[in-house]
């Protein structure tokens, strides 16, 4: 399997330059003439479609929501991070690529990271040009506020709705090409299968939710931009529809994998309150700004938290983390909260759960000041929880949040098929081992705005494409295998729902493959997983025809998919005899229970490749050479 | 922990022609604590179990962003609690026992998919009009060469909030889009980099609001009740003001530019 | 066309409702306050008649502006209200309204109240030809005569109490057609609706309340 990536010579801050200079560009008069398709409409996705179809490009733009603006990166909160150094404080290019190779835990590739991090600047101007309504200054400059892992204050925000403002930037963007014609909308419209056709992707499958109708849709490239596959663990604070058959799909016909277990937990979630429970929800971690995370310093101290004395509180990040303290990054701000109830120390119903207080921001700045910063997000809280964070402190706990996993690609976004190009959470991405706050959506615009109509064109200029019809044999093979799939599905007619199957998954995953890991665990998952599966495709049950709109049948092909993903992340996660980032093995940690990486034996980019149906998936590495940055110990101390 | 009950009567219709019905369904042992869409998701399971089919209802993010969900709960959109969106909603709003009527949106310029879903591609197509700013990617200037005053900033926030639930069209005695066209044409229109296209905007917008067959606005201002962001019809003030103003100056200037609007 | 295109518009409608709704509003205005004269005395209104007929530009320039302004008002109103129910075609089976008023949701129907009203309040006291005995040129005469028969008295009053609503709502709501509105602007077009809802009506029915009790006779 070749996994060179690609990487352009020369120095560091000049190879994106460079690389656009060298490589081959379509000429303006023939892009009418390629057909893309971009699967996703979230920040990669509806980027990249509109940028595309300014270029002139044909495009077809798809999406299993009703509308393109729901992708689930609308429900991004923080911010966004861009080296602006607006503030003066420090702040460049080189210190955002460092801040976020070491952030990832050195598990990324430098090349990108960089890339990321000059891009980033041109990001905000692309959004300020949008009209994104970003926080301002009374000076009517732009704002900034902090975010974790980070000592200089160089995030960029729209309210608590960051995420929203950009996705509808990129939207708006987007139908205004949908106007012009450049690209057509596919709205509730799933993939289900990737056409690969002599090594060359060249297409896609699709159902229409709504008439239940299967098509193949042929193109000169196919770009996929279809999020994260946290979903896996059922619980997480992605949205329902969040799934992984799009490039779990694409891997199966050929597509790597790369480092599948790098899964973020991300520290401030509001802890879980029953089994009926469908989602977690994200405190924005801006929140870490001004809260105090703490837990009473005695076991069992069941108190409520305004009775507990200032002597009795133990601010244990504050104390573990002096320089960073509440900001420190995710991982370690997770792994911390996990400790401190796992002692018994935890608060709220279940003892899973730490609180995040306001009380002394409240003194310090005022209600008001609160209020303008995190109205929104005191709101949401209040109404889930029915409790008023202005007076009680916050109850918070980890939850699945991000994958820094996905396909493999190369420099140019390109996975290891031919013209199947790979954007946004859904690649295995420049966040390494961990991801810093505010870095996703710098990353999903970065891709789909600057990178693809680039580096796409080098493919598209560089490939003689033959024509292929509808009737092509390998066309009509992947049809008749979603159709046939579909059916057997509708066929089983068991006695579980699908959503029994998927919760079994999730809680699993969540015990042996989520913010702590051990080797015998994960082979337990690894004997466990297959029986689920095998019940699943015997026991489930899935009412209504196919033929129609058929909600219990979408989640059922995509609970299928996560009960074979699984294995492959527990796999993963069980190969890497390090801990690192997101990824913590129990058996791999320092005396205080810092992660402890292994640069000699993994400094490497996991990438999977499918074998086969009962074949086990093989491991092929891409080395990780880091000649900017050296190595060291990531410490937040 | 205490268990709810509520007597639920929900539209079922198999597709977009067929005829449809309320449809009782007894929801026992329910959590307070459940949000209004975890209640379904516990009705389907039970339904599904039983072999029946579950039902249909749009959702996302369920965390009141992504604009996904929303049905007429006991005849007011999104249900009682003022700006919260139907996931958000949570049962402890609901007194035990309590029969409540879940319907779909209603308008023709959202036809119902089935059950509770219908689809509201035509506030797409409002924003494909011109509910943004022709802004090609690349060539634009730095972030912080074009100031804008910070309450600007804000006021244009308060109207990119819209999540495009639709709930307003729902609420209105006239099926009126007015409130989601004009809170797209206040967002853009309060910022400095929206200025140039502003009549085009307001004008397209406003034709393919009527072409969609939304009815027209009187002022009504259930609306503005039942938005989960608490949009406020001020912006609806502001969309007639900016659509005179164009008529009347812009249309012209904009035709020579553009063609017919 | 620019003006073709203004009137196929919804807001373009609602716009001439609006502006037609401030000239049949100025006029019942002045009207109001001239039938208040009566109060004065028979001579008072009578000459008062007389002098408009010495100015027959100014009537019939009244008249034109009159005719055509609810000619507009009503055939925009009308169209806007045949398209509102088509745009939902089936009701709820449960809807319970938040924030509309008596006044917003009766519009349509009290509009069609005060269309009826007015073409038999021109047949009754301008033509005559629902007056049994009427006298031209002699409003008092015509009005107090009128108003002694307790149901044509209630058929006015109830008229004033559809007007009333219509205004309220109606003076409000043709700010927000025009765009007139700011925070600052806001509180005072309510009151302003609200004063003129109550006003113009009581001016109108104190004419037929006062005939009733023999204040004038
Ligand atoms: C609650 C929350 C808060 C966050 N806050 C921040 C933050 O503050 N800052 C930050 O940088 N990052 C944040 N993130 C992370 C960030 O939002 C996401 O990583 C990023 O938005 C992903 O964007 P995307 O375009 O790659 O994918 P998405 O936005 O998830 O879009 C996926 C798209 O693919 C489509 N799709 C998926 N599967 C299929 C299929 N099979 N067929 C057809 N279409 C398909 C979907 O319809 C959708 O359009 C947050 C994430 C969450 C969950
Ligand atoms: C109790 C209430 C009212 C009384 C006593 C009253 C009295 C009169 C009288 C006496 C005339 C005839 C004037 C003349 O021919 O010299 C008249 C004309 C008229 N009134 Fe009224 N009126 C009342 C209410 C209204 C209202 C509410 C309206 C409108 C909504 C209205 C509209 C008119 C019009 C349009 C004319 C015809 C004017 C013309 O000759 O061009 N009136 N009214
Ligand atoms: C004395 C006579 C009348 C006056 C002073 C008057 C005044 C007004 C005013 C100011 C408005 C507000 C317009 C807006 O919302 O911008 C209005 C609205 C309306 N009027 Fe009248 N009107 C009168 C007669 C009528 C008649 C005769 C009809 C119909 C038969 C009518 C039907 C309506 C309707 C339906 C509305 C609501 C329009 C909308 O908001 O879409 N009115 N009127
Ligand atoms: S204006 Fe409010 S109600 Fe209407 S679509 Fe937007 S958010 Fe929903
Ligand atoms: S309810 Fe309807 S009438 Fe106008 S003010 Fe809102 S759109
Ligand atoms: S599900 Fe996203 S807004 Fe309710």
């Amino acid at each position: 399997m070749d996994l060179r990536a690609k990487i352009p010579s020369g120095p560091l801050a000049e190879k994106w330059d460079r690389h656009r200079f060298e490589i081959r560009l379509v000429n303006p008069a023939n892009k009418r003439r390629h057909s893309v398709l971009v699967v996703g409409s979230g920040l990669a996705g509806a980027s990249a479609a509109a940028s595309l179809g300014e270029l002139g490009y044909r495009v077809s733009c798809f999406c299993f929501q009703d509308s393109p603006r729901r992708a689930h990166s609308i429900a991004a909160q923080g911010g966004i991070n861009a080296a602006k150094n607006y503030q003066n404080d420090g702040d460049s290019i080189w210190r955002l690529f460092y801040d976020t190779v070491k952030g990832g835990d050195f598990r990324a590739r430098e090349a990108n990271v960089y890339r990321l991090a000059q891009i980033s600047v041109d990001i905000i101007d692309q959004c300020v040009a949008q009209g994104v309504p970003f926080a301002r200054e009374y000076s009517g400059y732009l704002a900034n506020r902090s975010f974790g892992g980070a000592q200089v204050s160089r995030t960029f925000y729209a309210r608590g709705q960051t995420g929203q403002q950009l996705l509808l930037g990129a939207y708006q963007a987007l139908l205004k090409e949908v106007a012009r014609g450049s690209v057509i909308l596919h709205p509730r419209t799933e993939m289900l299968d990737l056409i690969v056709i002599d090594g060359r992707c060249r297409g896609i499958v699709t159902r229409n939710l709504v008439t239940g109708e299967v098509l193949a849709h042929i193109a000169d490239a196919v770009v996929l931009a279809t999020g994260g596959y946290g979903n896996v663990f059922y619980l997480s604070t992605n949205a329902r529809g969040s799934n992984v058959t799009a490039t779990f799909r694409a891997w199966k016909r050929g597509a790597a994998f790369g480092n599948p277990c790098f899964t973020q937990i991300h520290p401030t979630c509001i802890p879980v309150s029953g089994e009926y429970q469908s989602k977690l929800t994200l405190m924005s971690e801006s929140l870490r700004n001004d809260g105090r995370v703490w837990v009473p310093k005695q076991t069992g101290d069941h108190r409520p938290p305004h009775e507990i004395a200032e002597s009795d509180r133990d601010y244990y990040l504050e104390r573990k983390y002096p320089s960073f303290g509440n900001l420190s990054p995710r991982d370690i701000a997770s792994r911390a909260a996990k400790e401190v109830c796992d002692e018994g120390r935890g608060v709220g119903p279940g003892g899973r759960g730490v609180y995040l207080d306001f009380a002394d921001a409240i003194a310090r700045l005022g209600r008001n000041t609160i209020e303008e910063r995190y109205g929104n997000l005191f709101e949401m809280y209040q109404r889930i929880t029915d409790e008023d964070p202005y007076t009680v402190p916050m109850r918070i706990y980890p939850a699945v949040h991000y994958t820094m996993g996905g396909l493999w690609v190369d420099y140019n976004l390109m996975s290891t098929i031919f013209g199947l190009h790979v954007l946004g959470e859904a690649n295995f991405s420049d966040h390494g081992a961990n991801r810093l706050g505010a870095s996703a959506l710098m990353q999903g615009l970065a891709d789909g705005y600057f990178i693809i109509p680039v580096t796409i064109g080098d493919y598209l200029a560089s490939t003689k494409l033959e024509k292929v019809g509808l009737d092509h044999p390998e066309v009509r093979g992947t049809l008749e295998a979603v159709a046939k799939r579909t059916k057997r599905l509708l066929a089983i007619q068991g006695s579980r729902t699908v959503d029994s199957f998927h919760r079994e998954l999730g809680t699993l995953m969540w015990e042996k493959c989520g913010m702590a890991r051990n080797a015998a665990g994960l082979q337990q998952a690894l004997r466990r997983i297959p029986e689920i599966r095998a019940e699943f495709w015997q026991n489930v049950t899935v009412p209504g025809s196919d033929a129609q709109l058929n909600q219990a049948l979408e989640k059922a092909n995509r609970v299928a998919d996560f009960l074979e993903f699984a294995e492959l992340m527990c796999r993963d996660a069980l190969h890497r005899e390090e801990s690192c980032g997101g990824h913590f093995r129990e058996e791999h940690q320092t005396p205080d229970g810092e992660a402890k990486r292994d640069d000699d034996r993994f400094a490497y980019v996991a990438a999977w490749a499918y074998a086969g149906e009962n074949a086990e998936p093989v491991l092929h590495r891409e080395p990780l050479v880091f000649e900017n940055v050296q190595l060291a110990q990531r410490s937040y101390k | 922990m205490t268990t709810m009950r509520l007597r639920l009567r929900v539209w079922r219709q198999a597709g977009p022609t067929s005829p449809g019905r309320l449809v009782p369904y007894d929801a026992v042992d329910l959590s307070p604590d459940m949000s209004f869409l975890e209640m379904l998701d516990v009705v389907n399971e039970r339904l599904i179990a039983k072999g029946e089919e579950p039902i249909a209802f749009d959702h996302d993010c369920r965390e009141g962003i992504c604009g996904s969900c929303g049905v007429m709960i006991n005849g007011v959109p999104h249900g009682p609690m003022r700006g919260t969106a139907t996931c958000q909603l949570h049962l402890r709003s609901f007194r035990d026992g309590e029969e409540i009527v879940v319907e779909p949106w209603r308008a023709r310029a959202f036809p119902v998919v089935r059950d509770l879903v219908v689809d509201r591609g035509a506030f797409d197509r409002i924003i494909a009009a011109g509910g943004y700013i022709s802004a090609r990617t690349g060539g634009v200037p730095d972030a912080n060469a074009m100031l804008v005053p910070k309450d600007d900033a804000d006021a244009a926030m308060d109207a990119a909030a819209c999540i495009g639930c639709g709930a307003c069209v729902a609420a209105c005695p006239n099926a009126s889009a007015s409130l989601f066209a004009a809170a797209k044409i206040a967002h853009l229109g309060l910022v400095p980099q929206g200025q140039p296209e502003r009549s085009k905007r307001v004008l397209r917008m406003v034709s393919q609001m009527d072409m969609e067959a939304f009815g027209n606005c009187t002022n009504i201002g259930e609306c503005q009740e039942a938005c989960p962001k608490l949009i406020s019809i001020s912006v609806i003030a502001r969309m007639n003001r900016d659509f005179l103003r164009a008529s009347v100056f812009g249309a012209a200037e904009v035709e020579r530019r553009e063609g017919a609007v | 066309m620019p003006v073709v295109r203004f009137w196929g518009s919804t807001i373009g409608k609602k716009v001439v409702m609006a502006v037609t709704g401030i000239v049949l509003l100025g006029y019942i205005l002045a009207h109001v306050t001239g039938n208040l004269l009566i109060f004065v005395g028979a001579s008072a209104i009578d000459s008062y008649a007389a002098k408009l007929r010495e100015l027959p530009a100014l009537l019939w320039g009244v008249r034109v502006l009159l005719l055509v302004s609810v000619v507009l008002h009503v055939v925009a109103a009308a169209q806007l209200a045949i398209r509102a129910r088509a745009a939902r075609p089936m009701a709820y089976n449960r809807f319970d309204p938040q924030a509309s008023s008596v006044a917003s949701r009766t519009m349509r129907w009290g509009g069609v109240a005060i269309l009826l009203f007015v073409i038999y309040h021109i047949l009754h006291f301008t033509t005559g030809h629902a007056h049994p005995a009427f006298i031209h040129l002699a409003p008092y005469h015509n009005v107090t005569t009128a108003f002694r028969v307790w149901w044509i008295a209630g058929i006015y009053i109830a008229a004033m109490a559809a007007l009333a609503l219509h205004l309220y709502h109606g003076t409000w709501s043709m700010f927000q057609t025009l765009g007139i509105e700011h925070e600052r602007v806001n509180p005072a077009r309510r009151r302003l609706a609200t004063v003129i809802a109550v006003l113009v009506p009581l001016g109108f029915v104190s004419v037929p309340i006062a005939v009733l009790l023999g204040v004038i006779r």
